[in-house]
């Protein structure tokens, strides 16, 4: 049950606040607990009392986000204080006296009446959020991130477009032993529909066909796609999945993840990235780290941010890198605008550190590696096809975009 | 002709900055939002009446009082555009019960809209005719709230049957029409999921004071048949409310459970959570089961854990660790899902600790100290020292390797981790004294980079235990001597004249001088009562002679049994059941963490708490206060039924709560004694109670370390306030527990009992427990924390070995308020069993 639910800006300011119920002994704070979770740079905060599900309540919480997302196209405190009216038609409509009625943008579209106000005409050279690219069904045609965060309802009013975009998205996290033994590497993956469709009566997501799940039923040899663990969103109907690897479902206006999936260890391409670091203290008692970093992506390819993270004047291979000692988090940061596959950075780092001793190599470390891989997916998940019935009449476009992010990949000294 | 001056852009703009200062322009603002909404310009052109009432909402939002504007906007509600319905009605029950005569306005409208051919406009009116909240215009509400639980679209009596849940709370003391009650239940039926699922809603508050809403066995079976149709919160709601059924038979049961079980292995964590928690629930009484569904629901759990979500991913950590206190190899060979990624939130971090600590294996140690020595490095201090600390707990079991790391941390020479390292090793000391070689030598040293104060009250007090094998002892106490006068803390201080004593006993030579100068600061300058008590203390006890001295301060330096009852304890899963899928485990862990970290008992005394201290040195006996994590066993055991007390009596049931603390027990032990001898045979009992004395054959009872007997007691819920050493005679052990008969449910039986065991060895000698110092000390402090417990060691003469080998019964008497002989021989069973088992253990 929820009493209140709150948006707070990143300094704490309320955007939002609705109260579904003035209850006895409301203000009993003993009694009241505050939950909140972080998205968009907002605090998302519901009051309950201790007996409720903190599962369902964050679950509630990032759904809500979620939905203001798809309604106002975007998150950020801007948007949310542009839209203040839907977004309390919104909280009116799916919590009623504190309890959750409906979170369906399916249902949700037949009573909410506002529209939408965006900040700026929307673009499609607006690059801003550059992240992902390219759809691998439309060879020519790239989809800049952008376009797919504008609100669901333009597209009835101004006759939008209207487009469909699958995204296979995957987090890994990886940690490499000082000895650069790989320790763990597991990838969490998932199949994220965003429909800008008004009428959509079925879709159909063909996989890989030598999609397997599960450590038993390995079959074939080579290319075969495994997973350990999977799973589907309730609407998915699964009928066509045991023969020939096929998802099919309804998608409802928004996004909604259609599939989840994790892996791991036993990853089937080598990892992306592998650094070489020698530490030494020379004469003068500095501390010098020289870094190799390869990158093992096939050569087209290349990571889009890559930032690397090491733990503790400069001189760098490359001109395209920039390093910057960050003395809050007692960190170097290392930033590589380009890194093509298939070859190798390096740089050597000095670093003067008071009262050096031998015992101070144990501290360095670990290099943490964030980057965005477009156009890859660790496991090797592809989307085979993507077909809409009926056909749609007019224009309409489907883009499928892959792409893997460190969620946390780690590399000790 | 008004001037409207809102339309254009610059209005706007002064319109926002006006608004971002509600206190300076809030009543100008008002005013001309008031000439706008009354302009009948604006009123005629929709789209401006609807642009200015989203400005008053704005401005409302911001903070302004706009209270003023309410009879404008009880105009501005007779409109067919939703949207600004939808607009005015935020307002609207947003002052309601500023102004409820001008509300009664509203009623006529909403009323009016409650009759709209279109259903959207009619959920609407409803809704808000109900958040109104005004008790004066309940009985305008009540006949459109009964027109609408009959209403044609699904919408409206979702909204109607919610309603009277509102209207139910705003008037409390009125009964609801049993015709309603009636209604609501019969639209459990209903065809719309959210109707049926707030029907179940609005019946549990309605109903609350008889219990909420029946869970009959139809009722459960039309529940569970629909759920599949209801979404994931409607699912949660009824699952949740199921949890009340009891299954009538054991195939019932199984039926339940099968059909619920694709619903334990969900993708959505809230229904797996809700799900599991039913299973627990209704299948308390067969543990099998229990387990059975906690290693189905690891798979999802583990996958909650890797959630995109990091909250998501903290709340199903939580629950991981409740899981484990059950089934702590569960998940050990998925270690590696809780090594902690570097962008991770702190507070991640150290549940994720917590939880490698308890998983670890012979397997998996290596990996996992790998693991958790690269966190000891984190920029984040309270991440560094939580990862210190839990290579101190696997210390407890894989001593050598733990140590060998925390060595090499000390060397890094950082304040913070060198502090954690001596408080890690301190507690790992008390528990494991095999340790004391490796620390001693590791302490070397280390006093140079000490800086806060738990870091060096930990290094004193090992100072003080240790200090004949840490040469540098007396030379690292003298620098803190010498600057005794600029010492802040008065923990420290404390903790330095016990340091300086103890090492005064085993090196007199080095520290005579020093611990001089100490107690004639403390004595003539400091002018703090507790340091100066305590030096006093220390200084007549010195004139007492060196062996008393010896005997007061040199008590034990560990409790190596300490470690068996932190270790890994497997509780019934009935234990945490009831707090699974609340809020409770995600903000209990910090306090078991806390406790737990504080393992080594000893320090507590020498707290500055005056009583304490003085009643401890005072009586020449030690206390022993054990705060172990294991505590929190009492705190949720209320009522819980432990797998072997039920297997042997299944309607009897052992409780701990509430808590007897040693100085009640005394009374009532004293008292009822007392009862017992000066009654005659043939007088009334006027308090309702029981006195009886058995004798139980269990010789090698008497071998048992307190603390596995207490251990063991602690698993039937029995809990043993007071025992003597092993192999001491008389032997004795002072203990109680609640009995619960719930054969009856309405009224449960519940008695206390209160026992002794008692062992006089072949000689059959009299008691000689100086019951009377032991319980004065009790007194002190026992109410301060009822997770104290307290083992008081009754000096008693010491017997040879030999004389105990001989078959020996032991003489168990107990005492029963209020009267109720069938559980009382129930009980007796049970302590038998336990007796027995840990004498067959010993053989």
């Amino acid at each position: 049950m929820i009493s209140q639910v709150f948006i707070l800006s990143s300094k704490g300011d309320h955007l939002i606040y609705k109260d579904y119920f003035r209850r006895r002994n409301h203000y009993n704070h003993k009694d009241l607990y505050f939950l909140h979770i972080r998205q968009g740079g907002l605090y998302w905060v519901a009051t309950t009392t201790v007996g409720s599900s903190p599962f369902a309540i964050i679950e509630f919480l990032n759904r809500l986000a979620a939905l203001v997302k798809d309604y106002c196209g975007s998150l950020s405190e801007k948007s949310v204080q542009m839209n203040f009216a839907l977004i309390y038609e919104l909280l009116d409509e799916i919590v009623d006296y504190g309890y959750i009625q409906t979170m369906s943008s399916d249902v949700l579209k037949n009573f909410i009446q506002t529209e939408a106000v965006t900040s700026r005409p929307f673009s499609l050279f607006d690059l801003s959020n550059v992240g992902l690219f390219g759809a691998e069904t439309q060879q020519s045609k790239v989809a800049p991130s952008s376009a797919a965060t504008r609100p669901i309802q333009s597209s009835r009013e101004q006759g939008g477009k209207s487009e469909i975009f699958v995204d296979v998205i995957e987090r890994m996290t990886v940690v490499i032993g000082s000895n650069g033994v790989l320790m763990k590497a597991d990838v969490e993956g998932e199949i994220r529909v965003k429909c800008y469709m008004p009428s959509c009566s079925e879709m159909r997501i063909g996989l890989n066909e030598e999609f397997s799940i599960g450590k038993s039923q390995l079959r074939g040899y080579g290319a075969a796609v495994r997973v350990d663990e999977c799973s589907f969103h309730q609407a998915v109907r699964l009928d066509e999945f045991d023969s020939h690897r096929i998802l099919r479902l309804c998608p409802s206006q928004g996004e909604q993840t259609v599939m989840q999936y994790q892996l791991s260890d036993d990853l089937p391409s080598a990892l992306p990235f592998r650094l070489f670091p020698t530490i030494e203290r020379d004469n003068g008692g500095r501390l010098l780290m020289y870094m190799k970093l390869r990158c093992d992506l096939p050569p087209k390819r290349s990571p889009l941010t890559f930032v690397c993270l090491i733990s503790l004047s400069q001189e760098l291979s490359s001109p395209d890198q920039s390093a910057e000692l960050k003395p809050q988090s007692r960190a170097v940061v290392w930033q590589i605008a380009r890194f093509a596959g298939g070859t190798q950075l390096s740089a050597l780092f000095k670093l003067e550190v008071p009262s050096l001793s031998s015992a101070s190599m144990l501290e360095v470390g670990p290099v943490g590696l964030s980057f965005e891989l477009p156009k890859i997916t660790a496991t090797g998940l592809q989307i085979r096809f993507l077909r809409l019935s009926p056909v749609q009449p007019g224009p309409s476009q489907r883009w499928v975009r892959y792409v893997t992010h460190s969620d946390s990949y780690t590399i000790r000294i | 002709m008004q001037l409207d001056l809102l339309v254009t852009d610059k209005q706007n703009y002064i319109f926002c900055l006006l608004a971002t200062m509600p206190y300076l322009g809030g009543e100008e603002t008002v005013r001309e939002l008031r000439r706008a909404l009354s302009n009948p310009n604006v009123q005629s052109d929709p789209l401006r009446y609807r642009n200015t009432i989203l400005k008053v909402i704005r401005t409302m939002s911001q903070g302004v009082d706009v209270s003023g504007l309410f009879s404008e906007m009880v105009k501005a509600c007779a409109t067919v555009d939703v949207v600004q319905k939808k607009l005015v009605y935020v307002f609207l029950c947003s002052y309601a019960t500023l102004n409820p005569e001008l509300s009664l306005l509203v009623i006529n409208s909403l009323r009016k809209d409650c009759q709209d051919p279109n259903p959207m406009v009619r959920s609407l009116a409803l809704r808000n005719m109900t958040n109104l909240r005004l008790p004066s215009l309940v009985e305008y509400v009540e006949q459109p709230l009964t027109a609408g639980l009959r209403d044609r679209a699904a919408c409206v009596r979702r909204v109607a049957v919610l309603g009277w849940a509102k209207l139910h709370n705003l008037q409390p003391s009125s009964e609801i029409d049993a015709v309603v009650v009636n209604e609501l239940y019969s639209l459990l039926r209903d065809p719309d999921p959210v109707v049926m699922v707030n029907c179940l809603r609005a019946l549990e508050e309605i109903l609350k004071e008889e219990g909420g809403v029946a869970i009959n066995k139809p009722i459960t079976h039309h529940l569970l048949n629909r759920l599949k149709e209801c979404d994931i919160w409607g699912q949660c709601e009824v699952l949740r409310v199921l949890q009340r059924y009891r299954p009538q038979s054991e195939d019932e049961l199984f039926d339940i459970l099968s059909l619920l079980d694709s619903f334990l292995v969900s993708p959505h964590p809230p229904v797996m959570a809700a799900t599991l928690s039913l299973f627990l629930s209704v299948s308390s009484s067969l543990p099998a089961v229990s387990l059975a569904a906690l290693e189905r629901v690891s798979g999802p759990l583990l996958a909650a854990c890797g959630s995109g979500s990091r909250e998501m991913r903290f709340a199903a950590v939580c629950h991981i660790q409740l899981l484990l206190r059950s089934v702590p190899g569960l998940l050990g060979v998925h270690y590696k899902r809780f090594f902690c990624g570097y962008a991770e939130p702190a507070y991640i971090k150290e549940r994720k600790m917590q939880v490698l600590v308890e998983l670890v294996n012979d397997e998996n140690v290596a990996m996992i100290l790998d693991e958790l020595k690269g966190y000891c490095t984190d920029v984040n201090t309270d991440t560094a020292q939580a990862a210190i600390s839990a290579i101190g707990r696997i210390g407890r079991s894989y001593s050598d390797r733990c140590l060998q790391i925390l060595t090499g941390l000390l060397g890094l020479k950082q304040d913070h981790i060198t502090s954690a390292v001596v408080q890690t090793m301190r507690d790992l000391v008390w528990v494991c004294p095999q340790c004391s070689d490796t620390v001693c030598l590791a302490l070397e040293g280390c006093e140079e980079t000490l800086q806060d104060i738990q870091g060096r009250q930990a290094l004193l007090w090992l100072l003080g235990v240790y200090g004949e094998r840490i040469s540098s002892a007396p030379y690292t106490l003298e620098v803190l001597i010498d600057g005794v006068r600029s010492e802040a803390s008065l923990g420290i201080k404390m903790e330095l004249l016990t340091a300086t004593m103890r090492l005064f006993l085993c090196r007199p030579a080095e520290t005579q001088d020093m611990l001089g100068r100490l107690l004639h600061y403390c004595i003539e300058e400091t002018t703090d009562m507790c340091m100066r008590d305590q030096a006093l203390l220390y200084y007549r006890l010195l004139h007492c002679g060196i062996e008393e001295t010896r005997k007061v301060l040199q008590g034990r330096r560990s409790d190596p049994s300490l470690g068996v009852l932190i270790g890994r304890p497997t509780k019934p899963v009935s234990q945490w059941a009831r707090c699974f899928n609340t809020l409770e485990p995600l903000s209990q862990g910090a306090v078991e963490a806390e406790s737990a970290s504080r393992g080594s008992p000893e320090h507590m005394t020498y707290n500055p708490k005056p009583n304490a201290d003085l009643s401890d040195t005072l009586s020449c006996s030690h206390i022993q206060e054990i705060h172990s994590g294991s505590d929190n066993a009492m705190r949720c055991s209320d009522s819980s039924t432990d797998g072997l007390a039920s297997s042997i009596t299944a309607p009897l049931s052992l409780s701990l709560s509430p808590a007897v603390s040693p100085e009640d027990f005394e009374h009532l032990w004293l008292q009822r004694q007392a009862l017992h001898t000066e009654r005659g045979a043939e007088k009334i009992e006027v308090v309702d109670c029981t006195w009886i004395e058995e004798c139980v054959r269990c010789p090698a009872v008497l071998h048992c370390s307190p603390q596995s007997l207490q251990a063991a007691m602690q698993l039937v819920n029995i809990q043993t306030l007071a025992f003597t050493p092993q192999h001491t005679l008389p032997w004795r052990v002072y203990l109680y527990t609640h009995t619960q008969r719930s054969h009856s449910t309405d009224a449960p039986n519940t008695t206390l009992i209160l026992g002794e065991l008692l062992c006089t060895g072949e000689a059959n000698q009299k008691a000689g427990v100086k019951k009377g110092t032991a319980d004065s000390e009790a007194g002190a402090e026992g109410k301060e924390d009822q997770l104290v417990r307290k083992e008081m060691v009754a000096t008693a003469d010491r017997l040879s070995e030999d004389g105990q080998e001989e078959e020996e019964g032991i003489k168990v008497t107990l005492n029963q308020q209020p009267r109720d002989d069938d559980a009382l021989r129930q009980f007796l069973t049970v302590l038998t069993t336990v007796l027995n088992t840990l004498s067959s253990e010993k053989d």
